[in-house]
């Protein structure tokens, strides 16, 4: 059944207006399309991090949903110890409705220090939804580089300068990481292709289990970007294979959408002021190595893809 | 009717812990507690209790775990020692801020560097400012007891805030005592239904648990958590109370053994005190009058009890077996508070012992105690803080 925006918009906004995250950002987009395409009750727990110190300031909460935010590395615990009460009260038959569980945190609380917590929380095999948005840097302390940071690009630890061009360091793939731990679903997605993320998130809850979806999230301050930004450029990603939206479901690896006309990773860079720099001429070669990494990357995708179907 | 058995504190305190079967419990092994999951997860497996484990990947995701269960609404429990505990430290804060009335067994062990599993306190001193409530317990009887006692004090609607039950390792946990159980029917009863405030797993009447505080309300909620820790004695003094009814054993605030008429005292927590009550006896028997103070509830700390508890002792030897670097034991710390406002207050002097499980026998307690005697004779004292049973 296609979704419908028309039918969508009919839903009550669980992310309410009147948060206080940049205008412009990615994310409050993706929190709103992942609650809505819940057809069940969720309860969210949230990672340290922009969307957090900007949802639920003092007495004043943009979540209509039951939400925890515990500490910076453990978004996935704590929301496996909130599934597991779930589950305790279920079986003691003090509870029976069917609630979902999802945790939501940046990439530094996703890729970097809370991997651990993460892992662990899919190993023992939650009943949860972990969603990791993407931007690329801690943001929420000021730009720093991060695991899930582009090579080349400039942040405020990995600056770009006369000797060093940025960072010099490749993203980690933790897509491919959390596919490697054998749970039912991982998936990449993109807010700018909302219906594959609604679809992907409907899919994912449907699943019993633990299950992991990676979102990019373009933030206008990291990327020095214009603020009307967001939606294009998470497109671009998508357009230049930098971020293929793709699925691992049960194992099977399935490329869900295919640009029509693979995009030079240029026209995603450009916009950016991070990588600004990449654009002289002494720093080709990083140019060359992105779009080279790109390649390599999606063309194993495709073969995954091709070869399991 | 009571049940009398020979255990260990580990399987006393993970009876305990079948007895009240709580909802949820997270869990990592670290000696000297992993006996007591083990046990635990045995009765889980055995369904004799219905408890959903978690066995998580470390401490702070266990503690992480303990505050969502909680939060959710529910009984919560995880058992740690040492450096389980260090790595907490970050999540302890963050139960008591969320005033979660989670339970925790706590197996004292010493901390690294260098590496050691045996008994001393400075894991729970170092956790002491995160705003638990901590209990230390003598032996294995005190241990079971305060396990039990500890939930009707977290769970109490004036208090909710977690609760760590402290006993030593080793010396507790592994050694075999007489302890008496009581009936499962009674420790249900006792400790009875849990509530809970604002379950996060109440769909329609969403909570948020967690949010920012910026600086114009931050110190209003601590505060709070302080004011809130001002009525912990009370709630203490009850449960205690209603447990002597069910048992015939007598908890307080701390224990005062032979203190009433006392010119020199000791004070010391856990099991050293056991071995140094011997000695009072002792001491005593040949016609000195020596007491002892062994604290209980050690945060809040009841220093206006203290205070007048000891006020009329001459001289004080408080031992601590855990050290502050560069200051004085953190117990010592304590009582010197309690009767900085005292005017003829005792003279007080300090005494680290028992790190990393060094032995504390009798001959020691005798030392310190005729070092009281002259002090009290001379009125003069060579050092306040010193180190016993240290090889040189
Ligand atoms: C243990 C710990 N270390 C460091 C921090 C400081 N800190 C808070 S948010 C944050 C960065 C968050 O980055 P990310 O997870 O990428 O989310 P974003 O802010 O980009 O949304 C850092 C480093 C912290 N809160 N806790
Ligand atoms: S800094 Fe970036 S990620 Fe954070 S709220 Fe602003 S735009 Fe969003």
């Amino acid at each position: 059944m296609p979704l419908k925006l028309k039918e969508l918009s009919k839903k009550e906004d669980l992310f309410t207006h009147g948060h206080r995250m940049c205008s412009g950002c990615g994310t409050p987009i993706i929190i709103k399309q992942v609650l809505m395409a819940s057809d069940y009750p969720v309860i969210a727990s949230n990672a340290t991090g922009c969307l957090e110190v900007s949802s639920c300031i003092s007495l004043y909460t943009a979540w209509k949903i039951p939400w925890i935010h515990s500490a910076f590395e453990n978004a996935a615990a704590t929301i496996a110890g909130v599934e597991t009460m779930y589950s305790a009260l279920k079986k003691q038959g003090k509870i029976d409705r069917e609630i979902k569980f999802v945790a939501f945190g940046g990439d530094g609380g996703t890729y970097d220090i809370g991997l651990q917590s993460l892992s662990g929380a899919m190993e023992r095999g939650h009943d949860m939804l972990y969603i990791c948005y993407d931007n690329g840097a801690y943001m929420n302390t000021g730009i720093q580089r991060s695991s899930a940071t582009p090579f080349g690009a400039d942040t405020t630890t990995s600056p770009a300068g006369s000797v060093v061009p940025g960072k010099m360091q490749q993203r980690k793939n933790l897509t491919k990481i959390m596919a490697a731990h054998d749970i039912p679903y991982v998936a990449q997605a993109s807010p700018a292709h909302w219906q594959d993320l609604i679809r992907k998130v409907k899919k994912a809850f449907e699943i019993k289990g633990p299950k992991f979806m990676n979102v990019i999230s373009p933030c206008n301050r990291g990327w020095r970007s214009r603020t009307d930004d967001a939606i294009e450029l998470s497109r671009l990603a998508v357009d230049t294979c930098y971020w293929p939206l793709y699925e691992v479901e049960n194992g099977i690896t399935k490329v869900t959408y295919t640009p029509r006309n693979k995009k030079p990773i240029v026209d995603f860079l450009k916009p950016q002021g991070r990588f600004k720099h990449l654009f002289s001429p002494e720093n080709e070669w990083i140019l060359k190595k992105l779009q080279e990494d790109i390649d390599k990357e999606w063309d194993e995708l495709l073969r995954a893809s091709s070869i399991e179907k | 009717m009571a049940r009398v058995v020979a255990v260990t504190g580990n399987e006393a305190s993970a009876e305990a812990l079948r007895q009240i079967n709580p909802d949820v419990c997270a869990a990592y092994p670290i000696t000297p507690q992993t006996d007591l999951m083990q046990r635990f997860s045995g009765f889980v497996s055995d369904g004799k209790v219905d408890t959903e484990v978690i066995l998580v990947e470390s401490e702070h995701s266990a503690m992480s775990a303990c505050i969502g269960a909680s939060a959710a609404g529910g009984r919560v429990v995880t058992a740690t020692s040492s450096q389980g505990l260090a790595l907490m430290w970050e999540m302890l804060f963050i139960a008591a801020g969320m005033r979660l009335p989670v339970v925790m067994p706590l197996v004292n062990r010493a901390l690294s560097a260098p590496l050691n599993i045996h008994g001393d306190h400075s894991d729970s001193m170092g956790a002491r400012d995160s705003g638990w409530i901590q209990l230390y317990s003598e032996n294995a009887q005190e241990a079971y007891d305060n396990t039990i006692q500890a939930f009707r004090i977290a769970e109490h609607m004036d208090i909710r805030l977690p609760v760590m039950v402290c006993f030593d390792g080793f010396i507790i946990s592994h050694s075999i005592e007489r302890v008496e159980y009581l009936e499962d029917t009674e420790v249900k009863n006792f400790v009875g239904e849990y509530k809970q405030l604002y379950p996060l797993l109440d769909i329609d009447n969403p909570k948020s648990y967690g949010p920012l505080i910026l600086p114009d309300l931050y110190m209003e909620y601590k505060r709070a958590q302080h004011e809130v820790m001002t009525k912990v004695k009370d709630v203490v003094l009850d449960v205690a109370s209603e447990f002597k009814k069910l048992s015939k054993r007598e908890y307080g605030l701390f224990e005062a053994y032979r203190l009433d008429d006392a010119d020199i005292a000791l004070v010391i927590l856990s099991s050293a005190a056991g071995t140094a009550k011997d000695v009072i006896d002792e001491f005593r028997g040949r016609g000195i009058k020596a007491g002892l103070l062994k604290p209980r509830l050690f945060r809040p700390f009841p220093y206006e009890e203290v205070a007048d508890t000891l006020k009329k002792v001459r001289a004080i030897s408080v031992m601590d077996r855990a050290d502050s670097f560069g200051g004085y034991g953190p117990l010592f710390m304590e009582i010197s508070s309690a009767l900085l406002h005292i005017k003829e207050r005792p003279l007080l002097i300090n005494k680290i012992y028992g790190l990393g499980g060094r032995d504390f026998l009798p001959g020691h307690a005798e030392m310190v105690l005729n070092e009281l005697m002259e002090i009290v004779e001379t009125g003069k004292f060579k050092t306040i803080k010193e180190y016993i049973g240290v090889r040189e």
